[in-house]
């Protein structure tokens, strides 16, 4: 199983968003909330389709929500 | 522990039970001589054919009751829908399932090229079902908790 190099602000977000909980983000993505829960912890990196979804959620481009990181940060 | 995680723990074990009971039956059969001389394939035949209806029943209604009592125990709703974490898991489990169960088909045959008693050849491929599935369920259990 390879590292997840995409890290994401999805804890932040929430947080600014009137403290949206992992629940009603669930909901409002599709998606349950085991899966944000995994998203945001780093153990699971979502679908384009998906990503797209929570950032829209948040009204924030993509970037702002997910970053890609390589192994040695060099990229 | 999340609700997949415990489905998985529960499998595992249901999948066990509904094996070993059922093999006791078998065995008994087996030993009154059933498995002997010309009828061998029909028996074994017949065993992996009641196997599958007696295995699916057997899950459905195991299914039934632990998403009963988790709802009772925990007060929460088991998951209505699989998103697509969900199904990516089941797909990579399924993917080494099958691993282990080609395996064991191939050590079944392996079995025939060895001269060895068509009963062998038999009990091989149904221990393979079982290690394949419980396999499976395992793999489940480690997506789940270390991540995809």
């Amino acid at each position: 199983m390879g590292k997840c190099h995409i890290r994401n602000h999805i804890r932040k977000l929430r947080f600014t968003h009137d403290e949206m909980t992992q629940q009603q983000l669930a909901e409002k993505t599709g998606v349950t909330r085991q899966t944000i829960m995994a998203i945001e912890n780093g153990k699971y990196s979502p679908s384009l389709e998906l990503a797209f979804s929570i950032a829209r959620v948040f009204t924030t481009p993509l970037e702002e929500v997910f970053s890609y990181h390589a192994e040695d940060d060099s990229i | 522990m999340s609700y997949h995680e415990k489905r998985s723990i529960v499998s595992i074990i249901s999948t066990l039970l509904i094996y070993a009971v059922y093999f006791m039956f078998v065995f008994q059969r087996y030993q009154q001589g059933s498995a002997h001389s010309k009828n061998v394939f029909s028996f074994w035949g017949s065993v992996i054919l009641i196997l599958i209806p007696v295995a699916i029943a057997a899950k459905i209604i195991i299914h039934i009751v632990s998403v009963i009592i988790y709802k009772i125990t925990t007060a929460e709703d088991a998951p209505c829908f699989s998103d697509e974490r969900d199904k990516l898991i089941e797909l990579k489990a399924t993917r080494n399932s099958q691993y282990v169960f080609c395996f064991g088909f191939l050590l079944a045959m392996g079995s025939q090229v060895l001269h060895m008693p068509p009963s062998a050849m038999f009990i091989i491929l149904i221990f393979s079902l079982l290690v394949s599935d419980i396999f499976g369920e395992i793999s489940q259990l480690f997506y789940y908790r270390k991540g995809i």
